[in-house]
């Protein structure tokens, strides 16, 4: 009677495990960068022609930088969540345009609104690489002292926001 | 005359080492590309991947031989990056044991099970030798079903 409850415990401990990975999102990958410096780079300014910024320009205060382009879909629906964010005034968000047409890049904004200090623009995608970019949009939270302090792979949502970033910007 | 013929030689054979290292250089850009994973079709290397990532990825390769980097320094790069996941051979650390030793601790459980068992079976006893009252009862169980 005992020994046949032994197929049945690895049947349940599988089924455990299996269910639990059902809940899993494949695509989420640790990132290796949270914990290290923000990669540097100093890019055109979307729209200013002329201007540049980089990580540099926001040393001592927190930031976000919010990797979107006019092509991917998903950013859509991610964009009022994040002109809610800037509405919160908690850090300015700094987009990157990646691997995007400038003109559609800014004819994207006048559209559906810009919550962005500013954009700038990695038309080849070399800083994406930088930062490890698999899946648009993607959102890093950089500390006062330029250090990625978190990364969120896909878009935000009002509930990422109010349970994640919010509470950790304040801290920051 | 000679002149030009050495000069024509001179070009040819710098042209064919050229072509050497062109060569050599496709073979290491062909094993690090079956060796890193495209992160956007994951179950795919980068030189089979589609995806656009993978395209800026297989440049920033080539890039990368060209500029006459290691292969160390060019994996070191990519998991900088993104991680132990771009490698399709993981590293063996503290958080990757599992994954190497699990599936052969597994193995050696099964047979562990397997052998445990086989010994039991041996070890208990063949079944009792039937007494002649039982076989009579059954001869008369079973000639009962035949006729009805």
């Amino acid at each position: 009677m005992k020994s046949a409850l032994v197929p049945l415990a690895i049947f349940l401990a599988l089924a455990g495990f299996l269910f639990a990975g059902l809940g899993l999102n494949p695509r989420e990958v640790p990132s290796p960068l949270v914990g290290k410096p923000a990669p540097n780079f100093e890019l055109p300014v979307l729209g200013a022609p002329g201007r540049r910024l980089g990580p540099i320009d926001f040393k001592g205060r927190p930031w976000l930088l919010n990797v979107w382009a006019s092509w991917c879909v998903t950013c859509r629906d991610e964009h009022p969540v994040l002109l809610d964010l800037a509405q919160k005034k908690l850090a300015p968000i700094v987009g990157l345009n990646y691997k995007d047409r400038e003109d559609d890049a800014l004819r994207w904004l006048a559209r559906f609104g810009d919550p962005f200090e500013a954009t700038v623009v990695d038309a080849e995608g070399r800083v994406g690489i930088d930062y490890g970019v698999y899946g648009v949009p993607e959102t890093y939270v950089i500390d006062r002292d330029g250090v990625i302090r978190h990364k969120h792979i896909g878009p935000l949502t009002p509930e990422i926001v109010e349970r994640r970033l919010v509470p950790l910007l304040k801290s920051l | 005359m000679i002149r030009r013929l050495v000069t024509v030689l001179v070009a040819a054979a710098v042209a064919a080492v050229a072509l050497a290292q062109d060569e050599a250089e496709d073979e290491r850009f062909r094993q690090l590309a079956a060796k890193l994973r495209c992160l956007v079709c994951q179950n795919q290397t980068l030189a089979d991947s589609g995806a656009e990532l993978a395209g800026d990825l297989r440049r920033e390769l080539r890039e990368q031989i060209r500029a006459g980097r290691s292969d160390e320094q060019i994996v070191e790069f990519m998991v900088a990056r993104y991680g132990d996941f771009v490698l399709y051979e993981p590293p063996l650390k503290a958080t990757t044991l599992l994954l190497w030793v699990g599936p052969f601790a597994l193995l050696a459980l099964a047979l562990g099970a397997v052998g445990w068992i086989a010994l039991r079976r041996r070890r208990t006893p063949p079944a009792a030798q039937l007494s002649p009252e039982a076989r009579a009862q059954i001869a008369r169980l079973l000639g009962e079903e035949d006729a009805r």
